[in-house]
């Protein structure tokens, strides 16, 4: 299972541009072989882009990309070997599971014995054994999904592109499948790259994340680090930081700072940029407790939904911010209750991030 | 109680029958039936009881007494007759054929997005809108033994005489396909659009070339399609009687099924005579047509992904 693994994929400065905007603006990314990495971002930053222009669907504007030494930007999508996984699929509706799976051997034209072989080692890995003879029309959505991941790693692709694959399956089957790639990454260890704009997806697949923002990278790093320490305030809005608050620059510390408003005594943060007069504060909603403590404020309660074991609140100061916060205690819109955050999980950016780029021509 | 046991199978059977689309939107149907039935049926109808029924005088009835099969016992005995089958076969088939194997390429080519597309378009289908005259006289002009073509080919030297291309078989044949193939590249084009292309995107990532892309994943498809197309040429081109008569040379070489039939209508004003050939001549193209399905049956004709 090992003679197709790759040392190092190199993406050098690539480019797409699409009549004139930059849809993919210098991705510079080192994948090792058998990395898990998760292109992340909102629609329109050029995640999708990114991948085509890997699979040779679409030609670079700029840049190489290079594998184990070798310039595949070049090559033709049939040349590179790699395996991808469609957003729909892309099943051939005319074949049967088996021939699905089988398609690339058979271009490949690996012999009969040996491809028949393969696709039933695939069809056992995704456990679609006794679907085999069955046409994707007649499969859900769930075993479309794992027929797509078979057909694409049944070569061993040094490479294996997944696009948004779980993005049109129902919640439950998500989960699911999340597990069945994670399954499958661990048994074969293929190198892969996946595409999301789903942080959770992300955060739970991926050895390294790609934050992606209008074509350009906002951050790369394990999933702890960009979870824990963003490195702008569009990867932290995008981590889970939902409370942006902008608040005018009290004091300045080496590390921290202080922001004029929400409480009495200021806000007091994390210093995670350059601040100019206006500053941006993120706070996720699970860091905030109902209670006295560090900056503590005065809020009243507006929305409360009910989410199991806590209830996610609205709620709104006296000056009229917004917040986002969740208690494990029972709270009713119309309350009055004071809550605090540890400094330590306030980060405070600049109101413009410098890491974020202007808007693309 | 009683009352109400009456009551309900009543409601029931009104629900039944709404839910096999029996209800009151089936009016809508309406004025579809009555047409097919005033310009369809009736005449089909009204000519199939004619052809049984020679004309006292006939050839037919000369030769074969007054029984229902007269004309047709005349048809097939007369190979000045019968032969106009396979004349119009003859023309026909090729021409559908050419008509739908030439459309594939240029609609494969034609079905992404780009540039000055519906320009091309725009050209490929004006000749659906000339009609068969205004071609025939085109290619008089243009094909004929003084016309541009022959006086090229003999300015460069390809030949001595004029190549006689008009009042014969291929004049009949060019003018099928001018007028015959936007048809087929204009249904041709809407079939192939109606395919996913990220099945061709994923059979590239998967090692096909361009050309196994199109043999195992685009042409398997587009067939269904294609028999359709083949089967609408194929009726367009059969029923061949303007360009027959104007490019071709009606009294031998192209002396179509259609041309028969006008003879025996207008001609002899033999009516019943006429309505045998018209019937002869629907027989054909449902065998040729019934065949074509046929093939088509056996073929993969669900989803094709795409926008349908």
């Amino acid at each position: 299972m090992s003679q197709t693994k790759i040392s190092e994929l190199r993406l050098d400065q690539v480019s797409r541009e699409f009549g004139g905007v930059r849809a993919l603006d210098g991705l510079d990314l080192t994948i090792t072989g058998g990395e898990f990495v998760a292109l992340l971002g909102p629609s329109g930053c050029g995640k999708s882009t990114a991948l085509n222009c890997l699979a040779g669907l679409l030609p670079l504007t700029g840049g190489t990309i290079t594998l184990d030494d070798r310039r595949i930007d070049t090559l033709q999508p049939e040349q590179r070997g790699f395996g991808m996984v469609f957003q729909n699929y892309a099943l051939f509706p005319h074949m049967s599971v088996r021939s699905n799976i089988g398609f690339g051997l058979r271009m490949a034209k690996v012999p009969k014995g040996d491809a028949r072989r393969r696709v039933e080692e695939a069809l056992t890995l995704v456990q679609l054994t006794e679907h085999a003879d069955k046409f994707p029309a007649q499969l859900s959505g769930g075993q479309q999904q794992r027929v797509a991941i078979a057909r694409a790693i049944v070569l061993e692709p040094p490479l294996v592109l997944m696009d948004e694959p779980l993005s049109n399956l129902d919640a439950k089957l998500r989960l699911e499948m999340r597990t069945e790639i994670k399954r499958i990454h661990q048994t074969l260890g293929l190198t892969t790259i996946y595409v999301t704009h789903d942080q959770e997806e992300a955060l739970s697949l991926a050895d390294r994340l790609v934050l992606l923002r209008k074509g350009r990278v906002q951050q790369i790093g394990s999933p702890e680090h960009v979870y824990t320490e963003p490195a702008n305030r569009f990867v932290a809005g995008f981590m889970g930081y939902r409370n942006e608050l902008e608040l005018p620059v009290g004091s300045v510390n080496e590390k921290t700072v202080v922001l004029d408003g929400l409480g009495a005594g200021g806000l007091t943060g994390v210093r995670r940029d350059d601040l100019g007069e206006r500053a941006v504060a993120a706070i996720r909603p699970e860091d905030f407790t109902v209670g006295a403590g560090p900056n503590a404020t005065e809020v009243t309660v507006e929305v409360v939904e009910y989410q199991g074991r806590e209830q996610a609140i609205q709620a709104r100061t006296d000056d009229g911010v917004d917040l986002h916060l969740r208690a494990g205690t029972r709270l009713a819109p119309g309350d009055r209750v004071t809550v605090s955050v540890p400094p330590e999980r306030v980060l405070v950016f600049a109101a413009e991030s410098p890491a974020a780029p202007e808007e693309v021509a | 109680m009683a009352s109400s046991a009456v009551a309900s199978p009543r409601i029931a059977l009104r629900h039944r029958l709404a839910e096999r689309g029996v209800d009151r939107t089936l009016l809508l149907l309406l004025p579809a039936v009555v047409f097919v039935v005033a310009l369809f049926i009736y005449p089909f109808v009204y000519g199939l009881q004619l052809s049984f029924q020679p004309q006292p005088g006939s050839e037919a009835v000369n030769r074969y007494g007054s029984g229902p099969f007269a004309d047709y016992r005349n048809f097939f005995a007369d190979p000045y007759l019968r032969d106009t089958i396979w004349t119009t076969l003859k023309i026909g088939l090729p021409a559908a054929l050419f008509n739908v194997l030439a459309s594939v390429p240029i609609a494969y080519r034609m079905r992404g997005r780009f540039r000055g597309k519906r320009t091309i378009t725009t050209i490929l289908v004006v000749p659906i809108t000339l009609g068969t005259v205004l071609t025939a006289e085109g290619l008089l002009a243009f094909m004929g033994p003084t016309g541009w073509f022959n006086r090229i080919l003999m300015d460069v030297g390809i030949v001595d005489h004029p190549v006689r291309l008009t009042h014969n078989y291929w004049g009949v044949v060019f003018s099928l396909v001018i007028t015959g193939f936007p048809f087929a590249f204009l249904l041709t084009l809407s079939y192939l659009t109606g395919i996913d292309p990220t099945l061709e995107r994923a059979a590239s990532t998967l090692g096909a070339n361009w050309f196994q892309r199109f043999r195992h994943i685009t042409l398997p498809l587009l067939a269904p399609g294609l028999a359709i197309t083949f089967c609408l040429s194929f009726v367009l081109a059969f029923s061949v009687f303007p360009s027959a008569i104007m490019v071709g040379e009606p009294a031998r070489q192209t002396r179509v099924i259609s041309i028969a039939a006008f003879h025996a209508a207008f001609e002899q004003y033999d009516y019943s005579m006429a309505s045998a050939i018209a019937m002869i001549m629907g027989a054909v193209e449902l065998i040729v047509i019934g065949l074509v399905l046929g093939w088509r049956a056996r073929l993969y004709r669900g989803a094709t992904g795409g926008k349908g």
